[in-house]
């Protein structure tokens, strides 16, 4: 983007396109544990069971909150480190 | 001691530290006021923050839902929890960055216009009361209940305590007592559930006791037996859901986006000190969710189970006593349907609507009902989803001190919810239109009266609509989200990642986003309710749902227009950038 080029560094510009990448990524497995493992596949998942849960109905109503907790710690840890490469943290 | 005086005790006792802690912590000016200062410890912000969200819904009504819908209401679990990932990657260390006070605060700066601060506000409000009146009418209840006063008297002391610590310690004294609440609503909500888990599974930690086998020596797991048991009376398996698979995707998705977009909450996050605070506070917030809604589900199944094993093919004679108890309540009624004078449970109505009871008793004692039947049906007995939570204790025979925690754990959920609330409207109120738009003038001394003169006038309002709850209440709560998701949401979110967007295009959006969404569900839950079936739906998508599609109209409209309109000024493509990265926050919130 050209905007871009007028008015920020090159260490701000290159942190924000590693902040995009993590955050499409993280994103990305934010939709398959829930969206994708609880509802679109579940019915495949339930096939397999975790104790006494069928594995779909599992992420559903577990699993998914799990891993979003997960998510959005490793998200604070790997941004501080992030910042830190590019001298920009707080 | 009896239950009755544990309960007063109780909700006596943690009424009395709140008030301590707000007379405490009162605000001495406006940032305290709005965002107690701005140096709240992430962690505690976190706990603050998980009070305001989880309200009388999640508390009282969440395991009940999950208890009679199964698989369907993974919708909430999933949508009220994956929000917050939303929250923390996409949107709140960008507007603790940007440090000011308010949501709309932010919309206005960045779309440089006072018209988009007022749409802003306008969506804040109409989000927050369709949202504080069910918060009331919770406190109502569970005095009702508890502590047998009558409703109306419930809410005024309800409006009272939450009049003393929110508009006199606005934000800040918020803040400490939805820390307090929470750990009242958590410890009320977790030691029964542990009992129950132990009591059906042998194993006390709800979330592993649900994936057990169950202790009657049958060798299956919970699961499995609710699946047989309610697949034998003739309802559908417990792990199977009845919607369509497009509507569970949409639910979840504008529960999720209108949780992200829910003014109350995003607030919060302003409180803390510093950008990466916001986003290590989102995830200690959704932590301290997570302990509650992991438990729900578990909650919910051994209440079933508990509740059918109790009641089916009992005579009415030997019912529990909680079951009488509920009965005089209004929250539950048997219909003798073949005349044996034994309840049987089963798929399916047992009589037309609510109850309506006659003033007569039946041969076996129970209260008699003027409803028509349900022919269709063998079920005989109906049950209020709400008393899963609230009689648990009863059902499971647990003593008297949990039943009394209960209650004041149900009255912590609705009163934390309700403040926090209230600081959103009061602030939008005295900040965004007084100060910001009507009356730039106006000194610090006399905004701070403003906030508290409108949270003032905000307790009443809800209040009122608490006594008098207006019949669309329930019908609405759709609304909130949807249009939280659908407004708010994608305006913010652009506001950040596109440097492009311009106020043209963000007003567009927001007002297309919102009409779409505010008439779709109005339609079909207020104008014409009997057209509300799956046949009648955009592309299948309920009022619950469409929050989602309004979101993606927003999207497009706004880019749309944003396109064909100037782009937006080099300060405000400055003041992105500045928001992006985190050094700074501190300076910005200075000014």
């Amino acid at each position: 983007m050209s905007e871009d080029e007028v008015e920020t560094t090159e260490s701000e510009q290159a942190y924000w396109s590693e902040n995009i990448r993590l955050l499409v990524t993280l994103m990305a497995i934010w939709f398959v544990v829930s969206f994708g493992a609880g509802i679109l596949f579940r019915d495949f998942l339930d096939q397999f069971s975790l104790g006494g849960y069928p594995l779909g109905f599992w992420f559903a109503q577990q699993g998914s909150i799990y891993v979003f907790i997960g998510l959005i710690f490793y998200y604070t840890w790997k941004m501080k480190r992030i910042e830190r490469k590019y001298d920009l943290d707080d | 001691m009896d239950t009755q005086t544990l309960i007063y005790l109780f909700v006596g006792l943690s009424f009395t530290m709140y008030i301590g802690i707000a007379i405490w912590s009162r605000a001495g000016s406006t940032k305290e006021f709005y965002v107690a200062g701005g140096g709240v410890n992430p962690v505690v912000n976190g706990m603050a923050t998980a009070a305001d969200w989880m309200s009388a819904a999640s508390f009282i009504s969440m395991a009940g839902i999950i208890a009679f819908a199964g698989y369907d209401a993974s919708v909430y679990l999933m949508g009220w929890t994956g929000g917050y990932v939303m929250l923390a990657l996409l949107l709140a260390p960008y507007l603790r960055k940007f440090g000011q006070f308010t949501v709309p605060d932010f919309i206005g700066t960045r779309y440089y216009s006072k018209a988009a601060r007022v749409v802003a506000v306008v969506c804040l409000i109409f989000i927050s009361f369709t949202y504080i009146a069910g918060q009331m009418r919770g406190v109502g209840i569970v005095f009702s209940r508890f502590l047998d006063v009558p409703i109306t008297m419930g809410v005024i002391i309800g409006m009272a305590i939450v009049f003393f610590y929110a508009v006199l310690g606005g934000m800040k004294g918020i803040t400490y007592t939805q820390v307090a609440q929470y750990c009242v609503l958590i410890f009320a909500y977790m030691v029964p559930a542990f009992f129950i888990s132990f009591l059906i599974t042998g194993n006390p930690i709800p979330q592993l006791g649900l994936g057990s086998t169950v202790n009657d020596g049958s060798g299956l797991y919970v699961l499995q037996k609710l699946d047989l048991v309610l697949q034998d009376m003739g309802f559908g398996a417990y792990t199977d859901g009845s919607k369509s698979m497009i509507d569970v995707f949409c639910i979840t998705a504008a529960l999720m986006v209108g949780t992200a977009g829910l003014p109350h909450v995003i607030v919060r996050f302003f409180t803390v000190p510093k950008a990466s605070d916001a986003r290590k506070s989102a995830g200690w917030a959704l932590v301290f969710i997570a302990l509650l809604y992991t438990t729900a589900p578990a909650v919910g199944a051994f209440a079933r189970i508990n509740f059918i094993e109790t009641v089916d093919q009992t005579e009415y004679a030997e019912a529990p006593a909680w079951f009488k108890n509920w009965e005089a309540n209004d929250l539950i009624a048997w219909y003798d349907k073949n005349d044996d004078g034994v309840m049987q449970l089963a798929a399916g109505d047992a009589f037309m609507g609510k109850p309506s009871y006659a003033d007569t008793t039946g041969t076996a004692g129970q209260r008699m009902v003027t409803n028509p039947p349900n022919e269709e049906s063998a079920n005989e007995v109906y049950v209020d989803r709400d008393i899963m939570v609230l009689a648990n204790p009863e059902i499971a025979n647990l003593p008297g001190w949990v039943i009394a925690l209960v209650a004041a754990g149900g009255l912590a959920a609705a009163l934390s919810t309700a403040a926090g609330l209230l600081l959103v409207i009061s602030s939008s109120i005295s900040h965004d239109l007084l100060k910001s738009t009507f009356r730039p003038q106006i000194t610090e001394k006399g905004e701070l009266m403003a906030a508290r003169i409108s949270a003032t006038a905000a307790i009443v309002v809800a209040g009122y609509l608490g006594i008098y709850p207006p019949g669309w209440v329930a019908q609405v709560v759709a609304f909130a989200f949807g249009l939280a998701a659908a407004s708010l949401f994608p305006a913010i979110f652009m506001g950040i990642f596109s440097k492009s967007m311009n106020k043209e295009g963000a007003i567009a959006g927001m007002v297309t986003g919102l009409v779409f969404t505010f008439s779709y569900i109005a339609y079909f839950k207020l104008v014409n309710p009997e057209a509300n079936v799956a046949a009648n739906w955009l592309f299948g998508v309920s009022p619950e749902g469409i929050g989602v599609i309004g979101m993606l109209l927003n999207f497009a409209v706004a880019i749309v227009v944003s396109k064909m309109t100037a782009s937006p000024p080099l300060e405000v493509r400055k003041l992105v950038d500045s928001i992006r990265v985190p050094r700074g926050a501190g300076d910005a919130a200075a000014h």
